[in-house]
């Protein structure tokens, strides 16, 4: 298999991410949020996977497993649990509208492509891509966590943010496996506060819309 | 001299073998549909009888039409005729192919659906002036979701001449693109709009207030009717061989190649259009139309992956520079 055979695989895997990312800003029902997630871990596995065998880095295998494991399967599975408990399967409400949300989208695709590709001149082909695309992700990971008023759909967003971090950690050398093994397990943590931050959340206000939370602060008076 | 009149010929051919397929192209997305709905359905030919009967029908015209409204449905289709002439179906190369790259295809067809715009609210029936503002909204979604997935092309093949990137494509060696993949989707999703189709328009009905194609040519009969009718089938033809010859290369001949090499390109052409109008059926039954509110959703979609595509195609030029 040569060199462009090999890029052209690594890009297409990031390049879905990428698309998924959109999917998930464009999404407005609940579940098919979830599935677009997790979707996107699998492919952040597979893109993992493929760096590991054809870069004979064997350790990134445990980061491929991980992510397929925790992000593919775990994540998407127990937050499912955890709609269907808080019993909001209705739309997802957006603060902003879905086509400004997808051009602002846009716009933060191109800044971090302009941006990574113009300082990283001198690195190799994959960590530029990798990093590219990979920045585009965590971007579009935060405007979703912006756009979104359902407390879920932002551990959604969150969780797809982390997506980008770790395609980002791929595509670097030199990123001790230790680091990305704490990494994921904090990510499962964070998965438990979040659940039991929503749950709360849900007892007070009988809503899981962040809005309610704009009562409690002082200067709304 | 020899080589010209080959051209010529080639051209030739092409010009009438996409009208003579036009209606067809209709009516196997027709039978389809109503194969898969337990229905009997009208046979293939259906659309060629129908434009028959139309131009031996009185053409009645309302009292309040101007003179654009009998110019219009000619000049509709002529538009239609040179766009889907300069596609390459079965052979690259022909003598118009170096007038008019992509672009050009994309201006006539802005004009066509301008001239029909303005035959719309010529009469001043508030149907027509309906459809004509739909129209317009529609189309100033679709076209440039339309320019990118062609800039897109262009990008990778070096050339905005549709049979130089064809030819770019099919000297290629296979590999997966994903930036390709993106624009494929864009195109079918403004392919789906620009002709009316299902999730956009129903094409199979006239009694509908959200209509919009049908809004617009409803005060039309006779051999205007029949000129309209035929202007849409180019239209689709048009796009659906695009769509072949951008994404599904294989089999086109160069027009150098004679006409006994144009058969093999002609049959594999015809084979591959006739897959994508009972692909286009399948696709008709199998979904609902749209609320119009939604349509911007769905062309915003498509200008996303558009974009998208165009984004990765110049990660790709940058990155392996």
């Amino acid at each position: 298999m040569n060199q462009a055979q090999i890029y052209d695989v690594s890009h297409l895997l990031a390049g879905m991410m990428l698309v998924a990312s959109f999917a998930l800003l464009y999404q407005d029902r609940i579940f098919a949020v979830l599935n677009i997630f997790a979707a996107q871990a699998i492919l952040l596995a597979m893109a993992v996977g493929w760096d590991a065998w054809t870069q004979q880095r064997p350790h990134l295998f445990i980061t491929a497993g991980l992510a397929l494991g925790l992000k593919g399967i775990i994540i998407p599975v127990a937050l499912h649990k955890m709609i269907v408990r808080l019993g909001v399967h209705r739309d997802v409400e957006q603060v902003v509208g879905v086509g400004r949300t997808l051009i602002l989208g846009l716009a933060l695709t191109s800044l971090s492509l302009l941006l990574v590709l113009k300082i990283t001149a001198a690195a190799e082909s994959y960590t530029r891509e990798g990093l590219a695309l990979a920045l585009a992700i965590i971007l579009l990971g935060m405007l979703m966590m912006i756009t979104r008023r359902n407390a879920v759909t932002q551990i959604v967003g969150f969780m797809s943010l982390e997506n980008g971090l770790i395609l980002a950690a791929t595509g670097a050398r030199g990123m001790p496996l230790v680091v990305e093994v704490s990494v994921a397990f904090s990510v499962l943590i964070a998965l438990f506060v979040f659940a039991v931050f929503v749950f709360r959340i849900r007892e007070r206000f009988d809503s899981v819309d962040i809005e309610a939370l704009q009562n409690v602060r002082g200067d709304t008076k | 001299m020899g080589e010209t009149l080959t051209l010529l010929f080639g051209q030739t051919v092409q010009m009438f073998l996409v009208l003579l397929v036009a209606p067809a192209i209709t009516g196997i997305t027709r039978r389809t549909k109503a194969c898969f709905m337990r229905r009997q359905g009208a046979p293939v030919i259906q659309p060629y009888r129908d434009l028959i009967k139309l131009v031996r029908k009185e053409a009645i015209v309302a009292e309040s039409a101007s003179w654009l409204f009998r110019v219009a449905p000619y000049l509709i289709f002529a538009l239609a005729w040179v766009a889907a002439a300069l596609v390459p179906t079965f052979a690259t190369g022909l003598l118009f192919s170096w007038t008019g790259d992509v672009i050009v295809i994309i201006a006539l067809l802005g004009s066509a659906r301008f001239m029909l715009a303005l035959a719309g609210m010529d009469i001043g029936t508030s149907f027509g002036g309906i459809g004509s503002s739909r129209e317009m909204m529609i189309a100033t979604l679709a076209e440039p979701a339309m320019l990118l997935v062609v800039l897109t092309m262009a990008l990778a093949a070096g050339t905005t001449q549709l049979p130089g990137v064809a030819d770019f494509l099919i000297a290629a060696p296979f590999t997966v693109h994903v930036s390709l993949a993106l624009a494929l989707v864009a195109l079918v999703m403004v392919a789906l709009a620009e002709n009316a189709r299902i999730p956009i328009d129903n094409p199979a009905t006239h009694l509908e207030l959200t209509m919009v194609h049908e809004a617009m040519v409803l005060e039309y009969s006779g051999r205007h009717l029949a000129m309209i009718e035929a202007a849409s089938q180019l239209k689709l033809v048009l796009y659906v061989s695009l769509i072949a010859s951008l994404f599904l290369p294989f089999g086109i001949v160069r027009v150098e190649a004679g006409p006994v090499a144009w058969l093999g390109g002609g049959a594999i052409y015809l084979g591959k259009i006739a897959g994508a109008a009972i692909l286009l059926g399948i696709w008709e039954v199998s979904i609902a139309k749209m609320r119009v509110f939604r349509v911007s959703e769905f062309l915003g979609g498509a200008f996303v992956f558009a974009f998208l595509a165009i984004l990765l195609t110049f990660v790709t030029r940058e990155v392996l520079k």
